[in-house]
């Protein structure tokens, strides 16, 4: 017989298992799910998670999808960890993008050291501007965080979308909905010759250090850990509510506003339609997988950004639709979200000796 | 200029027939929130209750398949969120956000086979009364069934939450599930039943749009209203009769975009397609601000988990 027993303490060694036993399960599943469309599971399997990082290239292109993912992904902890559920991040992508690409723009044809890292700091305030909204309107109108941030998701790529159409349209464009080319002082440098991989990437390792420093060595980082805990026990310590609420929301735009500088200063060096397939979004399964902590975020945002490249793939090779991607990722949220049951509870089998 | 009655009345009755999806989706999510479950996946259960409810009527041909179909794919995919939420106890924010996410992909990858396959027509009552009186006439007449049981739920709905002994166990769950259970209720059951309540009526939801509103399939054709359902459920204070004034002032901003677009007003579509999420944050904003109202009208656990020690 099997006894469910509540644990005294959520197990520590279960609390980084379990992220690994999702995505173990996840891949079970998924070989399921490529069975029941008629698809050779294994060989599906194979195309979707190995082939695409066998080479040189491909490893290039994983960490290309890993940097924005694994940037928005520390910003979004910051939210999370204190109890504030900023699922808007797509948009604080979006709007950050457009503000940089806007300043990359005004530098158009222009050369010189300042250009680049004005680009990018417009880029953190778009992001954090844009943050600011849900934040203000949860302090001070009760508004609720979750529907804001999400409804300003749809206004950002619309706003996007006008601007790309209409008054920032590359005149010489024939009418396609894109810039111009932004000059190549306004670009992100790629780091080797012939890969999309570029210094971008430097700016999430920058945002892991920084988060660990904040999350474990300061007097902040302690008040957020408390507040997500217990918002009443937050309350009577006296910490500073509404400024903390503020606080996350401006450090998680930020990230995901740079995450959109990246997009668009990186390989693409222009701005366009569609800028990002659903990082955002995705972003908030990494900081989920990554267990809300920096190093565990390094290796979810590798895991996850292996489903765009691998859906990407299986398609070509093997007309698997792309979504395939989607359904992953919505599969490992499912089961990281389940198999936390264990942190909590114990299967315990009784009764076979007798 | 001389506006023609019955033009007025077919433009309520657009706007009628665009509330129809909202309507249904905030009614099934009203209830699950009064249980004290908030389920963010409404936009992932609507999206899967469009795809499920337009491949079955293209494969089997029968509209009642169709509709049924769509509301159990519904509740099939909210079980999902019910065993995750209740059995293991998960997060409810997280749970519902792997809900639409998984929802939109599933249904983009059952739905590549049905892009650019025509619909069916679908049958509308009373057609022949349309013409009978003015102005009433079109927006009285000539619906589907589907539309008829939108503008009853919210009426079926307040009398059950107020007058019936399962509508008072809901409410009771769902503002004290530590009482109710000590009453003898299944907290755990009474909120599985309102979790595939509420993914019945969002599939129900969906079908209407790829099979009566817009006939056929598009990706992501439900484009937020799963979101806007959810803001609508706080926007009425958790009363069903407040969901139809709110299910009409949005399906009038897309109705009243569509004909500003055609009578050339020269604002940018962008920003009129904007404007139902924008006036979303606004009343969102407005209807938040008195904390006391809210804090009164919300269920007291909602999103909170409940757990019985055995």
């Amino acid at each position: 017989m099997i006894k469910i027993v509540k644990r005294d303490q959520p197990s520590r060694a279960i609390f980084f298992f379990t992220p690994v036993l999702a995505i173990i399960l996840t891949l079970v599943a998924g070989g399921l799910i490529f069975f029941i469309l008629g698809f050779k599971p294994f060989e599906a399997l194979k195309f979707f998670f190995i082939v695409p990082i066998a080479d040189k290239y491909g490893f290039s292109e994983l960490l290309l999808k890993a940097t924005p993912l694994c940037l928005i992904a520390i910003g979004l902890s910051f939210c999370f960890k204190s109890n504030n559920w900023n699922i808007g991040a797509e948009g604080q992508l979006t709007f950050g993008a457009i503000v940089s690409g806007g300043v990359a723009l005004l530098f158009y044809e222009q050369e010189g050291f300042y250009i680049l890292p004005t680009v990018i700091l417009a880029g953190a305030i778009g992001g954090m501007l844009y943050a600011s909204i849900p934040a203000i309107l949860k302090t001070y109108f009760n508004t609720n965080e979750i529907l804001v941030s999400l409804m300003l998701v749809y206004v950002s790529k619309l706003i996007l979308d006008y601007l790309v159409v209409g008054p920032w349209s590359n005149p010489e464009g024939f009418n396609f909905p894109e810039t111009r080319q932004f000059s190549d002082s306004a670009k992100l440098p790629l780091l080797f010759e012939g890969l999309r991989i570029h210094a971008g990437i430097f700016l999430a390792l920058a945002a892991v250090v920084i988060s660990w420093f904040i999350f474990y060595k300061t007097y902040l980082g302690f008040q957020m850990k408390v507040s997500g805990f217990s918002l009443k026990t937050a309350k009577y310590a006296g910490y500073k509510g509404k400024k903390m609420i503020i606080l996350v929301f401006l450090i998680s735009g930020a990230c995901a506003g740079l995450a959109g500088v990246g997009e668009i200063t990186g390989p693409i060096g222009q701005l366009h339609r569609e800028i990002s397939p659903d990082y955002g979004f995705t972003a908030i399964i990494v900081a989920f997988l990554g267990r809300l902590h920096p190093v565990g975020i390094i290796f979810a945002s590798l895991v996850v950004a292996i489903t765009y490249l691998g859906a990407e793939t299986a398609q070509i090779f093997m007309q698997i639709p792309k979504y395939t991607g989607q359904v992953f990722q919505g599969m490992i949220l499912f089961f990281l979200l389940a198999s936390d049951y264990l942190l909590f509870f114990k299967i315990k089998f009784i009764g076979l000796k007798k | 200029m001389i506006i023609d009655i019955n033009f007025i009345g077919l433009i309520i009755a657009s706007i009628m027939a665009s509330a129809v999806p909202l309507i249904l989706a905030s009614c099934g999510e009203l209830i699950t929130e009064r249980s004290g479950v908030l389920n963010l996946g409404v936009e992932g259960m609507m999206i899967i209750g469009a795809i499920s409810g337009f491949a079955l009527m293209t494969v089997t041909g029968s509209l009642i398949i169709a509709i049924f179909g769509a509301m159990l794919a519904g509740v099939l995919i909210s079980t999902i969120f019910a065993f995750l939420t209740q059995t293991l106890i998960t997060n409810h924010v997280a749970t519902g956000l792997a809900l639409t996410i998984f929802g939109i992909g599933i249904s983009a990858m059952i739905g590549k086979n049905f892009v650019g396959i025509p619909g069916k027509e679908f049958p509308v009552l009373f057609e022949g009364l349309k013409d009978t009186i003015p102005l009433l006439g079109p927006i009285l007449f000539g619906h589907s069934i589907v539309f008829y049981f939108a503008f009853a739920l919210p009426f079926i709905t307040s009398y059950f939450l107020k007058k019936t002994k399962i509508g008072l166990i809901v409410r009771a769950v769902g503002d004290s599930p530590e009482s109710a259970s000590n009453q003898g209720i299944n907290v755990r059951l009474v909120r599985y039943a309102c979790i595939l309540y509420g993914g019945a009526m969002s599939g129900l939801a969906g079908a209407y749009l790829s099979m009566i509103y817009t006939p056929q399939w598009i990706e992501n054709m439900t484009g937020g209203r799963g979101w806007i359902a959810l803001a609508l459920v706080v926007f009425s204070t958790w009363n069903p009769i407040k969901i139809l004034i709110g299910a009409m002032i949005f399906g009038g901003l897309t109705i009243i975009q569509f004909h500003m677009q055609a009578i050339g007003v020269r604002i940018p579509v962008q920003f009129l397609t904007a404007l139902p999420y924008i006036v979303t944050i606004i009343v969102l904003v407005v209807i938040s601000r008195d904390s006391r109202k809210i804090r009164l009208s919300t269920p007291s656990s909602l999103g909170k988990s409940f757990h019985k020690d055995n």
